[in-house]
């Protein structure tokens, strides 16, 4: 591998990014030296057991949490807080109740100044990428879960992000709707080349969609490993299906299994503690 | 299955209530005017309903009770919309303040259940026995839900919906109109209605206290001359004014909070 991120073709380089938090049981590192990259175009997923730090991470990248030691930087720029190039999409619907969809999906060009007329049209445009048409003079609480997600995601688009960094977009969603929009997460970076940055802790979303992904350990959040995925593309939810993606699956689900186990027996040993000092 | 089985619908059932309700309220007023023609009740202290409704009309043409009326709501008027300026501002400072929060929002509290009525001999030394110690009253009153309320409202904004300005660079003005200005809109909205019922309660009163301005002093000049025909039915003019004055409020409400 070529020592220089720019020889390798990176965008978003993470270097030895450590996350501590003050806990009333101590110190706590929620995220130790993780170092990886992203390169232009690829769609990278980050997945991890619950506890692992998958979601400091996010908020790391997305310059939302700056006390952190390590670096991040964006096409060979540090950055210390968000960054334009870095378009975010939340776990929790985060749709503004009292805008339209129109309106929702504009309000990133709002704040840059555009035109009213330019604005509605390129929100359009997002909204039709995102197959929500019809929709446009509707309030997000006339729509379901995974449409708002997709309002979200459109939101998003519209400010034409070079990294577009999701933090488990579809974890509220049924299973169908998730892979139903997967293919349509799928279908649009395709179509866009948008560098893609996924956390989930979902293994069947991560190999439908990415072309490499980075197993975490549980607490504190390491890398584990990092598995290519060779399927072909174009790829939709089809693909769930073969056997090929069956392999990809048990193989991260083995790097897992015990992470999550490990996560899981923290956990209750964590409970009783609490309740013998409750007693 | 048979008629009688057939379940009343939402719309059939909401009917019916509203019939029992007014049927419920014409049965009272018949009992009370037979009472009081019986002679169990004494007509100089509850005069019978069928008068009551008959001094209606003198009130409009000898009262000038519209008059009076547009004078109550022009104080009301006035102290809703100072306490809709100076309620949020100070809302919105005590959020923003954490110090000034902690050390006045107890005090704040302490004040909406206040009868702060009690104060208006301080005001009508203030600013005399004239319409700016009624609005002053309405005003006091007012200020204390709208002030909670706005910091409720902008406390309570989600993380997420602030972490999607971050992510959008917003400054801390932007930040402010745009996310938790208007997500918080819904929650001051209660207070600035809680804030205005409680202004025409204690604009009213004091009118009728301070014997000055608009219904409050009909009533109290009703009162004074012992009629008591027109002071019940001035005051349920004044009862009715208030229950259109809150329906049309919770209109207003319903059609500023989003769909959920």
């Amino acid at each position: 591998m070529p020592p220089d991120p720019v020889a390798r073709n990176a965008i978003l380089v993470a270097e030895d990014i450590i996350v501590r938090f003050d806990t009333p049981e101590g110190p706590l590192t929620a995220v130790d030296n993780v170092s990886f990259e992203v390169r232009q175009g690829e769609f990278l997923s980050v997945i991890g057991p619950s506890g692992c730090g998958k979601s400091t991470l996010f908020n790391v990248i997305g310059g939302l949490l700056s006390s952190h030691e390590g670096i991040v930087s964006v096409a060979g720029e540090t950055i210390s807080g968000p960054h334009k190039s870095i378009g975010m999409v939340f776990q929790e619907e985060s749709t503004f109740p009292w805008r339209t969809v129109t309106d929702n999906v504009a309000f990133p060009l709002e704040l840059v100044g555009m035109s009213k007329a330019k604005r509605v049209e390129r929100a359009r445009h997002f909204i039709s990428l995102v197959g929500l048409d019809g929709f446009e003079n509707r309030y997000p609480g006339e729509l379901s879960g995974g449409m708002r997600q997709r309002v979200s995601l459109a939101r998003t688009l519209a400010c034409e992000p070079s990294i577009l960094l999701m933090d488990e977009p579809f974890a509220a969603l049924d299973e169908q709707t998730r892979l139903l929009l997967g293919d349509k997460v799928l279908q649009i970076q395709q179509q866009l080349k948008q560098t893609t940055l996924l956390i989930t802790h979902n293994i069947t979303e991560a190999v439908q969609m990415s072309d490499r992904i980075l197993v975490m350990t549980y607490r504190p959040g390491k890398l584990k490993r990092v598995v290519e995925i060779n399927l072909p593309r174009p790829r939709t939810s089809e693909i769930v299906g073969s056997e090929t993606f069956g392999r990809y699956v048990a193989q991260i689900w083995n790097d897992l299994r015990e992470e999550a186990n490990r996560g899981m027996r923290d956990e209750e040993q964590n409970a009783l503690r609490q309740e013998e000092q409750a007693l | 299955m048979t008629t009688a089985d057939t379940p009343l619908v939402a719309s059939d059932r909401d009917s019916v209530a509203r019939l029992v309700g007014f049927g419920t309220f014409v049965a009272s007023l018949l009992v009370t005017e037979a009472v009081i023609r019986i002679g169990w009740l004494n007509r100089f202290i509850v005069p019978p309903p069928s008068e009551i409704v008959a001094s209606f009309g003198r009130l409009f043409t000898e009262e000038h009770i519209a008059y009076r009326f547009f004078f109550t709501a022009g104080e009301c008027l006035i102290a809703g919309i100072m306490v809709t300026i100076c309620g949020i501002a100070i809302g919105v400072l005590m959020q923003r303040y954490k110090l000034l929060q902690r050390s006045c929002e107890t005090w704040v509290a302490a004040f909406a259940s206040a009868p702060l009525v009690l104060t208006y001999p301080l005001f009508m030394v203030i600013f005399g026995r004239n319409a700016w110690t009624i609005i002053m009253m309405g005003f006091l009153s007012a200020l204390p839900p709208v002030i909670l309320k706005t910091i409720e409202g902008i406390s309570g904004t989600r993380k997420v919906l602030v972490n999607v300005g971050r992510s959008f660079n917003l400054t801390a003005t932007q930040q402010f109109w745009k996310i938790l200005f208007p997500a918080a809109l819904p929650t001051i909205f209660v207070g600035i209605r809680l804030g205005l019922i409680f202004a025409l309660i204690n604009v009213v009163g004091t009118e009728f206290l301070i014997n000055f301005g608009g219904l409050g002093q009909l009533i109290n000049d009703l009162a004074e001359r012992y009629d008591l025909a027109g002071t019940y039915a001035a005051i349920c003019f004044v009862i009715l004014v208030s229950v259109l004055f809150f329906m049309a409020l919770e209109k207003a409400e319903r059609w500023l909070r989003p769909v959920d």
